[in-house]
């Protein structure tokens, strides 16, 4: 978890050596429309101990099914402008199968299973947290 | 006894706090809290169900929870 802006390229420094014959990057960035409304930011906040012990977990369990996995992952806090990276995740391995299901593998547990949540700024100056669930009944995501 | 609760999000602005201390029997189950829970003010937005961790663990419902735990009761997470 950081608050300052990632840095991908040393992301990806860090799962990269001769072993490596292929790097899977994912970066979530903000995009200017959500549900059909003009976004001017992003607050990103989080449960943070719990949230970088369930990102661990989830590292762990992406590892532990690819032998010879490397991965990386960086979330970021506080407020973000459009454009900006909010997740980002770099997975490498010396083929390319296990690099590219390991991006998805995470990215969708995070989803799931992390407590970030996020505070929309409209460009109108209102704001709303985004409920990925609407109506949907919440369940445990274990 | 009372469980101390921590909020967050939608769930923090509801209750006007991300902390709150919550009135409960003993023993008592994650699901006990959140009844207790949807009679405070505020306690209108919770699911009969909604997502709670202990001590940084998420856990069902029918889980024993003590004073002595880290109790979080938490909005639909929207990381990424």
């Amino acid at each position: 978890m950081v608050v300052e802006p990632i840095d991908v390229a040393s992301l990806i420094a860090r799962v990269s050596d001769a072993s490596v014959g292929a790097i899977s990057t994912f970066l979530g960035t903000v995009r200017h429309v959500n549900d059909g409304r003009d976004v001017a930011g992003i607050e990103y906040h989080a449960y943070q101990p719990m949230a970088e012990r369930e990102l661990s977990l989830i590292a762990e369990e992406t590892c532990t099914a690819s032998p010879g996995l490397q991965l990386a992952i960086a979330h970021r806090v506080g407020t973000l402008g459009i454009g900006e990276v909010s997740v980002a995740i770099a997975a490498s391995h010396a083929r390319r199968a296990p690099a590219l299901a390991a991006t998805t593998y995470v990215i969708e547990a995070l989803k799931r299973r992390v407590p970030i949540w996020k505070c929309e700024h409209y460009i109108d100056g209102s704001r709303a947290w985004v409920d990925p669930t609407s109506s949907a009944a919440p369940r445990m995501p274990v | 006894m009372t469980i101390h609760v921590l909020l967050f999000a939608s769930y923090a602005d509801a209750f006007g706090s991300r902390r709150l201390n919550v009135s409960v029997p003993t023993p008592c189950r994650v699901d006990d809290l959140v009844a207790a829970m949807r009679g405070l003010p505020g306690g209108h937005v919770l699911p009969t169900k909604p997502l709670v961790a202990v001590n940084h663990a998420w856990v069902p419902g029918d889980v024993s929870i003590t004073a002595t735990d880290e109790v979080a009761v938490i909005p639909p997470v929207a990381g990424g």
